[in-house]
């Protein structure tokens, strides 16, 4: 007989295991460098240099301790002359025959991480959906010439225009300070921001804000109060891809920042060690840069899921 | 509550004239219906009053107060939409209580305001339940709800029952007319099914191209329409119109029909044009033996209570309205003649019903 549970539209037990199967062997091929790169952070300076390379190893914190501190290297009767060390990683640092001359800069440049990556996020959320907002609402004269005008910031790589804006943050003070990076990485994504949001923002119908109009609101009361939260989804989903990009921003943080400002992508390729690159703590550098963009992206998947086929069928 | 008197408004979208020179007077307390096909100019009619769309020209005013250019919210009107419109992301509590937090009310006068409407409406023990898990009814309740809750000048409601289905609107006509008497409302209610505006309104104006035709009673507006816009958009099936190629003088009382003369009201006016239109309503014609105007049956329509004959002539088709007990067979060659003095001539240069004995 035939097996009539199941929907025609269904696939079947075959072509689930299939798809499975071809998902799995793919999630492994993409992970496979992230868990060597947590791997790594975990090993020894010599176990991450080793030949052939070690799968299995002997777990050691040596790569964190590498990351937060500056270490100098000195003699051995210096180091004995030394009182014993009073914290776990001291000892750890000692044995490798150095001392701990202070901490490292890489705090200070995650958190302008998470000042300017946050920062720009939120502008290019908040700004976006004003814009997206009177784009989808009004009559604004030339709308499809300002919303391609928009879209044609993005059509070339932003580090095209590097050298200008170089020069004219040179001149207006904002090389290698917070606010010039947040107004940068704010402006490169507010067109992705303004047409994500757009999308979204025809998808809510006029009659919400119209009914609180009605009510007694202004209309930037029904924008926030009404409008805003059922855009939940896209400013999610619009939040992940703004922050991803802030966060990864590699090229103009290399040219803009270099001391207040810097943030952790270009200085994690600095932290070398002593007669070579310092991979342990290279690996854990990179791994903690992972975690907040992580966490983010988890928080948010909920809405991100949702907010791709947002609109694919209507309701 | 208030009076919403109308006065030349027009409203034009570029070249398109949606609203054109209407004049109208809602009354304190009347539950007014703008009735008329899609695309008529009701529905911008009412988001003018409702200050949702500024008027091209003319003016709008509540209590005698020109309230035309204010912004909606400053008009303390409510707004009924089809789709509804409840907030998705609140409770019915904090939909209801929505309109009341922008008003200077304390927590438990809020909250006392609520309870009333919500019991007003039988909804009070929904009131901590996601607009999304209600039934159509119950969303179209709160809507209610968040209307009335603050006790404005006038309801405004477009389409409201649009999107129920067939038996429950019938429910809601006669739910949404009592509670217009319980709460002494103006209401202003915007649609194209005059099943549910003659149910309900007081007074209903039939639209047509942005043009008010004809504002009236639900009963004058069936019986002595004005054009022969509103005769044929009002009753189901519409009005019969039968041409006639005789110029009509005052106190002319007959036309020649075929062979046979047929009885009218006494004219009052006389036409422009020798074409002209007998209007007579299905209702009015009855099947007669002899001396009656000749046809052959073309179609029945069984409906329960009365049949619906179309009825083949060289005039062109005529529906009749008849018993359902009434015997006819297709093909079946009858005769008819008008059951009383309740037809309409309309003058075929400008399709307007002249004035008679009947329609005066």
């Amino acid at each position: 007989m035939m097996d009539t549970s199941r929907s025609p539209s269904e696939a079947s037990g075959f072509s689930r295991k299939l798809a499975a199967t071809i998902i799995i062997v793919y999630m492994v091929v993409t992970l496979i460098p992230i868990s060597w790169m947590v791997a790594t952070s975990f090993k020894s300076v010599d176990s991450a240099i080793s030949y052939p390379p070690e799968v299995f190893f002997e777990p050691s914190l040596e790569g964190y301790v590498n990351l937060f501190t500056n270490r100098s290297r000195q003699p051995k009767d210096y180091l004995d002359s030394l009182p014993p060390p009073d914290t776990w990683y001291e000892e750890l640092v000692r044995s490798r025959e150095m001392v701990i001359t202070g901490p490292s800069k890489f705090l200070p440049r995650y958190s302008n991480s998470l000042i300017i990556g946050f920062g720009a996020t939120f502008f290019s959320v908040f700004l976006g959906s004003l814009a997206a907002y009177a784009l989808s609402r009004f009559r604004v004269p030339l709308k499809d010439d300002l919303l391609f005008f928009i879209l044609s910031t993005r059509m070339f790589p932003p580090i095209a225009v590097a050298v200008p804006i170089f020069i004219m943050y040179r001149k207006l003070g904002l090389g290698d300070t917070h606010v010039g990076m947040i107004i940068l990485y704010t402006v490169v994504n507010l067109s992705l921001s303004v047409w994500l949001l757009k999308g979204f923002m025809d998808e809510i119908p006029r009659e919400y804000e119209e009914a609180a109009m009605i009510d007694g609101y202004s209309r930037m009361q029904a924008f926030f109060k009404v409008v805003l939260p059922q855009a939940t989804t896209g400013i999610a989903a619009t939040a992940i891809f703004c922050m991803i990009f802030s966060w990864n921003e590699y090229a103009f943080a290399v040219l803009l920042t270099q001391f207040n400002a810097q943030t952790a992508p270009p200085f994690i390729p600095t932290i070398i060690g002593e007669g070579g690159l310092d991979w342990p703590a290279i690996g854990a550098g990179t791994t903690l840069f992972l975690i907040p963009v992580m966490i983010f992206t988890v928080v948010l998947r909920k809405h991100l899921l949702r907010g791709i086929t947002f609109g694919a069928v209507r309701k | 509550m208030a009076e919403i008197e109308i006065k030349n408004l027009h409203k034009s979208f570029g070249d398109f004239v949606a609203v054109k020179n209407s004049n109208l007077v809602i009354e304190n307390k009347e539950f007014f219906v703008l009735l008329g096909p899609s695309g008529c100019g009701k529905t911008t009619t009412l988001r003018m009053i409702a200050g949702l769309e500024l008027p091209t020209s003319g003016n709008i005013l509540l209590d005698r107060e020109d309230v035309g250019y204010l912004r909606a919210s400053q008009r303390d009107i409510a707004f009924v939409f089809q789709l509804f419109a409840l907030y998705p992301h609140m409770n019915v509590r904090n939909n209801l209580a929505f309109p009341l937090k922008m008003q200077k009310f304390s927590k438990t006068e809020v909250d006392s305001k609520v309870m009333e409407a919500a019991k007003l409406l039988r909804i009070d023990h929904l009131l901590k339940s996601k607009v999304s898990s209600l039934a159509g009814g119950d969303r179209q309740r709160v809507a209610l709800g968040r209307a009335l809750v603050r006790r404005p000048k006038a309801f405004l409601m477009d389409e409201p029952l649009g999107t129920l289905d067939a038996e429950f609107r019938e429910l809601m006509c006669l739910e949404l007319r009592k509670l217009h008497d319980e709460i002494d409302a103006t209401t202003v209610y915007v649609t194209h099914d005059q099943q549910e505006a003659m149910s309900m309104a007081d007074r209903i104006a039939v639209m047509n191209e942005g043009e008010v035709l004809q504002a009236d009673s639900p009963k004058i507006i069936y019986n002595k329409p004005k054009t022969k816009f509103v005769a044929n958009f009002i009753g189901s099936p519409g009005m019969n119109f039968i041409p006639i190629k005789e110029k009509i003088t005052p106190n002319q009382s007959s036309i020649k029909l075929l062979d046979s003369s047929l009885k009218i009201p006494e004219q009052r006016e006389g036409t422009n044009s020798n074409e002209n239109f007998l209007g007579v309503r299905p209702e009015n014609l009855r099947l007669v033996s002899e001396n009656g105007v000749k046809g052959n049956i073309f179609g029945v329509e069984y409906l329960g209570s009365r049949k619906i004959l179309t009825v083949e002539t060289q005039l062109g088709n005529i529906k009749i309205r008849v018993d359902s007990d009434t015997q006819v067979k297709i093909n079946e060659q009858i005769q008819f003649d008008t059951l009383n003095n309740n037809q309409i001539i309309f003058d075929g240069s400008n399709d307007m019903a002249l004035q008679s004995e009947f329609m005066s």
